[in-house]
């Protein structure tokens, strides 16, 4: 083999750039998220699978139904009435954005930039 | 032909994990069993194939360059293009590496009529090119944070730039529809020009087929059939530190996905993909061109074969030289050379 001094470091980078999710977690796989569900509630405003999956389209949803057509009719969960809404509408029931929305969210770098605008639930103001 | 069976090819891959992830057992098989082993092949292959290739001798510097090489002092050398010295050299590479220099210097040739023959500069290749593989590496950079708790903030600051416009939710990554936009030319470039479809095989479609398969299965999971990111990170994190699990219901899509992305790290080293290693061995680019300048000695030479020079051929071969008529520089001695001629006729009489 020729060019041993640069062809073997030169491999030990690639690997190790490879590897570095490996590497960097060195075997362990850090905290979970554990969401903090209401407690005197039992439904979301849809299935648990469809909420875990797509929650994120049908808060947009909602966004472009209220404010581009206008139509701000509530929705019914176990025959309670929630606005479409984020702080009036999620936030009701997921009263602690901290304990839930960024359990999840952190664990899986997002960061919505809803709350530039939005407000987040009182106890966090 | 060389363009339809690559694509039913992609297309039976995303049938099998389609079905073989409903099948039970499926999902351990294509979410850890598969994607291990494709992960090693992948690394083992790579290694093996630069061994591989490092074992062959570079005997010579090649200079096919397009600059000026040092010559005498009053003519302008071109240090990067033809480079003499180990700075210019990393020059040189830094360019084909990151900003593929030689596709830049991609021509195109046409006959115009009259019949008349025109090149001309092309530069879509190399734009095209120079996209799909920063959206490629931003994209693969971007699945670190599936892959890493918590997620080093290089790869959050990544996303953000990469979800720049804030344009739907989730966020539309640009790298994405870049990635796509540009897969798509490099398509349609091989099948438009009469020349290119003519050398391209089936070796060059495949591929492209292969990770326009991984990039809209991703996008799909991404903004249209969501799939759980948290299962799926879950099963990420279990790979990256060997314990792996699947909880939940990840949903088939990522499966599909995950698949191809397996067939792609075991094809990788066995096709022209693995041009990703070959850029920095590539004679022409990475050699100093100074033939004129230091020795270079065969890389193959046996030392222990010493120089033999004419004069030193001849003494070894004069009697038979002499014998079948050939000049030589030095004649036998005389005395050396009759008594055995005069031996050798008397039976002969
Ligand atoms: C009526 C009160 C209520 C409202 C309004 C509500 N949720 Fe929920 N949400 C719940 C409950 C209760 C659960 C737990 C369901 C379960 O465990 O089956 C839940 C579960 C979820 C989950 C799944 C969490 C997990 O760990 O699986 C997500 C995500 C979620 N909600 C998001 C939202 C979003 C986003 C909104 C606004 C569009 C919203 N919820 C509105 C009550 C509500
Ligand atoms: C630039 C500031 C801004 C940002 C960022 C923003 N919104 Fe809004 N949003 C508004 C305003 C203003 C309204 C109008 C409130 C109204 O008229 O009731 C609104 C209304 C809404 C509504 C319906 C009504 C209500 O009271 O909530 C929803 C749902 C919504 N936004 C969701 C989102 C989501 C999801 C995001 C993040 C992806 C987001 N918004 C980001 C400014 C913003
Ligand atoms: C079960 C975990 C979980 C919970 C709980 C959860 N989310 Fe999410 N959310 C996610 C994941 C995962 C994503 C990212 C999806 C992706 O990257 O494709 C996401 C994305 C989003 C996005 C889109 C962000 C972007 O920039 O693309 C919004 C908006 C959002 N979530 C709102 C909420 C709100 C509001 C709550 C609290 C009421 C909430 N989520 C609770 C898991 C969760």
């Amino acid at each position: 083999m020729y060019d041993k001094g640069k062809i073997i470091p030169g491999i030990i980078v690639f690997v190790c750039l490879l590897i570095f999710p490996i590497l960097y977690n060195s075997g362990s796989a850090g905290v979970l998220p554990n969401p903090e569900k209401p407690k005197d509630q039992k439904e979301c405003v849809k299935d648990k699978q469809y909420m875990r999956t797509t929650h994120m389209q049908l808060i947009n949803d909602w966004r472009d139904e209220v404010l581009r057509e206008g139509n701000r009719e509530k929705v019914v969960v176990q025959g309670k009435k929630y606005d479409k809404s984020l702080m009036n509408g999620c936030m009701t029931c997921h009263t602690n954005k901290k304990k839930f929305c960024d359990e999840c969210h952190v664990y899986a770098s997002v960061y919505p930039y809803c709350w530039d605008c939005h407000f987040v639930p009182k106890e966090t103001i | 032909m060389r363009i339809l069976y690559p694509f039913l090819a992609v297309l039976a891959l995303v049938l099998i994990s389609f079905v073989g992830a409903k099948m039970p057992g499926g999902q351990s098989l294509f979410g850890v069993v598969i994607p291990y082993l494709a992960f090693f092949a992948f690394i083992i292959f790579f290694i093996k194939k630069i061994i591989y290739w490092a074992k062959s001798p570079v005997p010579f510097r090649i200079p096919t360059t397009s600059g000026q090489e040092k010559s005498l002092p009053w003519i302008k050398q071109n240090k990067t293009d033809c480079p003499s010295s180990t700075g210019g050299v990393i020059g040189r590479m830094f360019l084909e590496v990151f900003l593929f220099r030689s596709l830049f210097k991609n021509t195109k040739t046409d006959v115009e009529d009259g019949p008349k023959l025109v090149y001309g500069s092309s530069k879509y290749l190399w734009l095209f090119g120079l996209l799909f593989h920063y959206s490629f590496l931003v994209i693969f950079l971007r699945h670190w944070r599936l892959f890493t708790n918590p997620v080093p903030s290089f790869v959050t600051k990544l996303e953000l730039a990469d979800g720049l416009l804030q344009v739907g939710v989730p966020v539309l990554y640009q790298s994405d529809i870049i990635l796509l936009l540009a897969l798509t030319f490099l398509f349609l470039r091989r099948v438009i020009r009469p020349q290119l479809r003519y050398i391209s095989l089936a070796s060059d479609y495949f591929p492209l087929f292969l990770i326009m398969g991984i990039g809209i299965t991703g996008i799909l999971m991404r903004y249209f059939i969501r799939v759980d990111i948290v299962s799926v990170k879950e099963l990420a994190m279990g790979l990256a530190t060997f314990k792996p699990v699947i909880k939940g219901d990840i949903g088939v899509l990522f499966f599909i996905h995950l698949f191809l992305v397996s067939c792609l790290m075991v094809y990788f080293p066995f096709s022209k993909l693995m041009h990703m290693g070959g850029v920095f061995l590539s004679p022409t680019r990475n050699l100093a061109n100074n033939n004129r300048m230091v020795r270079h000695i065969n890389p193959w030479n046996d030392t222990s074969i010493k120089p033999h020079s004419y004069a030193g051929y001849e003494d070894e071969f004069r009697e038979f030289m002499v014998n079948a008529g050939l000049p030589v520089e030095k004649e036998l001695p005389p005395a050396a050379e009759e008594p055995p001629a005069a031996e050798e006729d008397k039976p002969a009489e």
